[in-house]
């Protein structure tokens, strides 16, 4: 078999991830998130059933939308939004995520560009996955610095939405409500569990011998190689070139 | 309507005023960026729809701001807002720190005249627990609890946008870009530059008539062929990457920024 690149795990884990959402939503600067669900489609499709819509922000052809940047949000909130992906500066181990800064708020030692929809979306998509590749005890922290959005509610607060899974460039953790925490679900390959305990700031469950996250069969590969970087070079040029040069240095 | 010119058209921001922006791809009036520099009125409070850019940088970095609220600010691809964060770090600029729905919310509560609207999200936030021009709730329709978080009207005295057409009438152009007319509705006075004006009547053909704001809620137009620049303009071209890149570079110190905004070439090469 091939080898497979780190940033195609993260993008076949993506898709598996996402199976069986109708509509994921992707941030405009976001192509690893975007590469996943496309190859959600592609998949679904080879295998003759309907992929996921996909809206992408700020692009023009994954674009349904006709009201503006209002219905994104409008539509989220009507429950037609089933997935979506956050990042942030910092992530803590209850699900709070930080898009505004460290320090002392509201004079930031480090500003970061702001919540975004966070503060909405993370209420109301069912199905949002935390996505940042640097994995560091500096994203990774026991209590973010500003809350742009927490992890959990109270009872009795409107939560029809929140994380379902964190995944970074080291391993993908599920997240539990009821704790709430996160669990480690598997390890990329190149990585360990020493060295994810390391990286992350905050407590997280674990089995003793974690599983190597699953590979992506010759197939999956093949239509991610092909049809999906092809779409993602629409959107996403830079970063589907740099994928095609990755692939050749590996060849090579 | 009057038909204008950027340079006048600035004349109508006073220090003090409430002045919304769009976010970068719906249409940012760059051309109007220098001419209100120029004018010079200080002391602004800025709405960014829902974020806001180079622009936003821009009028933080010459002064003139004396709040941002907005969902976030950068420069996307080109990385953080240089003069923005150095302001923040000071404690130059006032932040009013918001999510993107919660600015459609303020400025629907305000194209209706109603005094708020409900919103779902935001509780248990940092982003309310700043906020004390926000309120929660518990929503009076359920039997008991149910918190709910009321966003105020936002009624800006200013509105500022980019559009590719204006007919000779002052009906603009808006396309899909409807946060472009909410944030009309919402305002006292709405500045638009555009590519072209068109001498035939927008609102006379069903097809682009769905896509106008009529005349009644625009004050003055002015003609800024590529007035977007460097941003890019829906349906017209891409933006141009590198010149905000360079911006970007350029504004990470006081000096730099002051050397980027005084050089004479600020048109699209």
């Amino acid at each position: 078999m091939a080898e497979v690149l780190p940033r195609e795990v993260l993008i076949c884990t993506i898709a598996r991830l996402l199976d069986g959402v109708r509509h994921v939503a992707v941030g405009a600067s976001s192509p690893i998130p975007a590469a996943g669900a496309m190859l959600l489609r592609a998949m679904k499709e080879a295998g003759g059933t309907v992929g996921p819509r996909i809206s992408i922000l700020g692009s023009v052809e994954h674009n349904f939308f006709t009201n503006g940047s209002a219905e994104l949000f409008d539509c989220a909130g009507q429950g037609r939004i089933d997935a979506f992906f956050l990042g942030g500066g910092q992530i803590d181990g209850f699900g709070n995520v930080n898009l505004v800064g460290t320090g002392d708020y509201p004079r930031s030692s480090v500003r970061w560009p702001g919540s975004f929809g966070s503060a909405y979306l993370y209420f109301v998509v069912p199905r949002v996955i935390l996505f940042r590749e640097e994995h560091t005890p500096r994203v990774f922290v026991e209590h973010v610095d500003f809350i742009s959005a927490p992890g959990v509610s109270p009872e009795g607060v409107f939560r029809s939405g929140g994380p379902v899974a964190l995944l970074t460039g080291k391993g993908l953790f599920r997240f539990d409500k009821t704790r709430p925490g996160f669990d480690l679900e598997s390890v990329h390959p190149g990585h360990d569990l020493a060295e994810i305990k390391q990286a992350t700031g905050f407590r997280f469950g674990h089995d003793a011998e974690p599983r190597q996250t699953p590979l992506p069969d010759r197939s999956t590969l093949d239509l991610l190689r092909g049809r999906v970087f092809d779409e993602l070079a629409e959107t996403y040029p830079e970063f589907a070139a740099q994928m095609r040069r990755d692939l050749v240095a590996v060849d090579a | 309507m009057v038909l204008s010119e950027p340079r006048a058209m600035a004349k109508h921001i006073e220090p003090g005023m409430r002045v919304a922006l769009p976010v970068d791809y719906a249409g940012v009036s760059m051309a109007m960026t220098r001419p209100i520099i120029e004018h010079g009125a200080g002391n602004l409070d800025l709405v960014c729809v829902p974020t806001g850019g180079l622009q936003v940088d821009q009028l933080v970095g010459a002064g003139l701001v004396r709040t941002v609220e907005t969902s976030a600010v950068s420069l996307g691809e080109a990385g953080g807002a240089p003069r923005f964060n150095a302001a923040v770090k000071e404690g130059a600029v006032r932040l009013k720190d918001a999510t993107c729905p919660a600015i459609h919310a303020g400025l629907i509560a305000a194209q209706k005249g109603s005094p708020f609207m409900p919103l779902r999200g935001l509780i248990g936030t940092d982003l309310l627990r700043h906020r004390d021009d926000w309120r929660v709730v518990d929503n009076p329709l359920a039997d008991g609890g149910d918190p709910i978080v009321l966003i105020p009207a936002i009624k800006p005295d200013v509105t500022i946008f980019h559009v590719p057409m204006a007919d000779r009438f002052g009906n603009v152009w808006i396309g899909r870009r409807r946060e472009l007319a909410a944030m009309a509705y919402a305002s006292q006075t709405v500045l638009v530059t555009v590519e072209r004006i068109v001498e035939e009547n927008l609102l006379a053909d069903e097809m682009s008539a769905a896509g106008v704001l009529p005349a009644l809620y625009v004050t003055a137009v002015a003609c800024a062929p590529r007035g977007a620049w460097p941003y890019g303009l829906w349906g017209e071209y891409p933006a141009d990457s590198a010149e905000i890149a360079r911006y970007a570079k350029a504004a990470r110190t006081a000096d730099g920024f002051s050397a980027y905004m005084t050089q004479a070439q600020m048109e699209p090469a």
